[in-house]
């Protein structure tokens, strides 16, 4: 068995030609960990016990000849935002460094229900805030096809896992491309769902009008089937929609003759590198030559897009935050005396740079005096973001366009610069934004060797085209 | 816009943030360079344009009104088991059992 080779489906496969078996599997997968995940520091908590008891499970089925679920054996690894019972869940903070879960995350459960195992949890930026890892409180995560560079963010130890071969696939969370610009950079697979596709309950909240949950993976066909086991309507989020999945692999076998794209110039202009842009375009070609038609097309408004997405996330992320306050769980400072002083020590102590550079930013916006000049006119220019996808989509079936405008960067190179940061997912915020699905697909590399990933985007609830195309750019 | 050092106490204060000096002084700077970029989306035009405040808003079945258009909001008001209470005191920094423990609210 060479783990490295291994897919969802094939694992599946050989566990139940019995192969090999799924606590073997399990076994190799952590040796692999523990020789290797030093350097990349993909994951922050492992779960050895758990992780073999549901192998066990497997392969009792697998003795008793029954037939396996979809996902029997394959190990997975979960961003550490998203809750896991009884195993730690940080978020990436050190207010949350000690915190045992009570109850697992829908999208996990539904993992784990349809076989999955749980290797364990991923490093990210501290509560999702960040576009390279490197405000992970535990230290960042290096890119395994170059460690001198950064594997993206916030979702940067569950690209990184996939991409070196210590996960056969991870869940991520996309607040403003954080699953799809981690993906681009270490040359995995990455796809948010449409809002409300994947319930979000046990998601640790950063904006909840833009937080998803959705697949890291090896291939586009990988990536269907996590999505169809953890969609849809979840009663226990009330944002989860209740619209029927459809069944993703079978839709990626039809051809894309015939499928209208559009390309919008706004994604093409200044600040695009000449790499980057030559592989996604040549790949547009390729997807003529499937008998695809290309329209040019414009979304208008997508210069505001990064501001609006920094009003509206920070805004969300200050009141989401302020649940961090040292009574009920989470980190409380020793040094404090009145209750006032206990919220705010702790505060203090337990927040990161960027996190209390977020708070402050939401806070203000929402400050009185601020609210309508901040607040509700970054509303107000989502609603014409949202415009702009609509009417295009009137014209095309889905939209191509790069997924960052670099390669992965370097460690270091912009964390003396929030903007300059900002502005790494000024491709990826529009989609969070509309809340229509979107996927990020390998298209190339770099003459140095670094990924560069092609973005699709569609219409909400349409997942399948979108998975559809990116089928066919990899082949 | 600028911000002074005057409102990012104010603002810290909102947020139940103690901040350091040097905290203090960076942020300052990050957030009027943050604000003066965010002041662009004054170039646009929005009168008349109605705010987003949810993504189903989008989807949602536009000829019903309000939480009608979602459907899977609503659910039946029954009697369900909740978390244990031990389970919900497990991750409390103090407690006596039975309830959260804070230090004193109310000085003497």
């Amino acid at each position: 068995m060479n783990i490295q080779e291994l897919t969802v489906e094939s694992t599946r496969a050989a566990i139940a030609e019995k192969q090999f078996t799924a606590t073997h599997v399990v076994e190799e997968f952590y040796k692999k960990i523990k020789a290797e995940d030093g350097e990349t520091h993909a994951y922050l908590t492992l779960c050895e016990e758990r992780a073999l008891r549901q192998a066990s499970r497997v392969d009792e089925m697998a003795r008793n000849g029954d037939t396996l679920p979809p996902l029997a054996g394959v190990p997975i690894a979960i961003k550490d935002v998203m809750v896991t019972k009884d195993v730690r869940s940080t978020a990436g903070s050190k207010i949350l460094q000690n915190f045992i879960p009570p109850y697992d995350c829908t999208a996990v459960e539904r993992l784990e229900a349809a076989g999955a195992i749980v290797l364990g949890k991923t490093n990210c930026d501290e509560f999702a805030m960040g576009s390279s890892n490197e405000n992970s409180a535990y230290g960042p995560v290096r890119n395994p096809r170059d460690p001198s560079c950064v594997p993206g963010g916030s979702s940067g130890g569950s690209a990184a896992a996939v991409a070196a071969g210590t996960a056969i696939a991870a869940l991520g969370s996309d607040t403003g491309g954080s699953i799809r610009q981690p993906a681009s950079f270490c040359g995995v697979v990455g796809l948010m769902p449409t809002y409300g596709r994947v319930s979000r309950y046990g998601l640790i909240a950063f904006a909840s009008s833009l937080d998803h949950i959705g697949p890291l993976t090896r291939t586009v066909k990988d990536a269907a089937m996590l999505l169809r086991t953890i969609a849809g309507h979840d009663p226990l989020d009330s944002t989860s929609a209740d619209v029927p999945v459809p069944d993703y692999e079978e839709e990626l076998a039809k051809p894309v003759k015939g499928l209208k794209l559009g390309v919008p110039q706004e994604y093409f202009a200044d600040g695009l590198d000449g790499e980057v842009r030559a592989a996604v375009e040549a790949n547009i070609q390729k997807l003529v030559q499937d008998g695809c038609e290309i329209m040019p097309i414009s979304l208008p408004h997508t210069a505001y897009a990064i501001p609006t997405y920094y009003v509206i996330a920070t805004a969300e992320a200050s009141a989401n935050l302020a649940r961090y306050d040292g009574v009920r769980y989470g980190h409380r400072s020793t040094q404090a005396r009145t209750l006032s002083e206990m919220y705010r020590k702790s505060r203090d102590e337990g927040f990161g740079a960027e996190v209390k550079r977020r708070i402050m930013l939401g806070t203000y916006a929402l400050s009185s005096g601020y609210y309508d000049a901040y607040y509700l006119k970054a509303q107000k220019v989502r609603t014409l973001l949202a415009r702009d996808f609509e009417n295009a989509f009137c014209q095309v079936d889905a939209i191509v366009t790069p997924t960052a405008p670099t390669a992965a960067f370097k460690l270091g190179e912009k964390t003396s610069d929030p903007l300059a940061m900002y502005l790494a997912d000024i491709y990826t915020v529009t989609a969070d934004l509309a809340g229509i699905p979107g996927i990020s697909v390998p298209c190339g590399q770099t003459k140095t060797g670094l990924p560069i990933g092609m973005q699709i985007l569609g219409r909400h609830f349409d997942e399948t085209t979108v998975l559809r195309l990116a089928h066919a750019v990899e082949r | 816009m600028t911000i002074t050092e005057k409102d990012a106490i104010y603002v810290a204060d909102l947020a139940n943030l103690d901040l350091t000096e040097q905290e203090r002084l960076s942020l300052t700077r990050d957030l009027s360079s943050i604000l003066e970029y965010i002041g662009r989306l004054n170039e646009l035009d929005t009168t008349g344009v109605p705010p987003m405040a949810q993504v189903s808003a989008r989807y949602g079945a536009p000829e019903k009104s309000g939480s009608e258009q979602f459907s899977g909001t609503m659910r039946q008001d029954l009697h369900k088991t909740s978390l244990a209470r031990e389970a919900a005191l497990q991750n409390a920094p103090d407690s006596n059992g039975s309830f959260f423990k804070v230090p004193k609210v109310i000085e003497k």
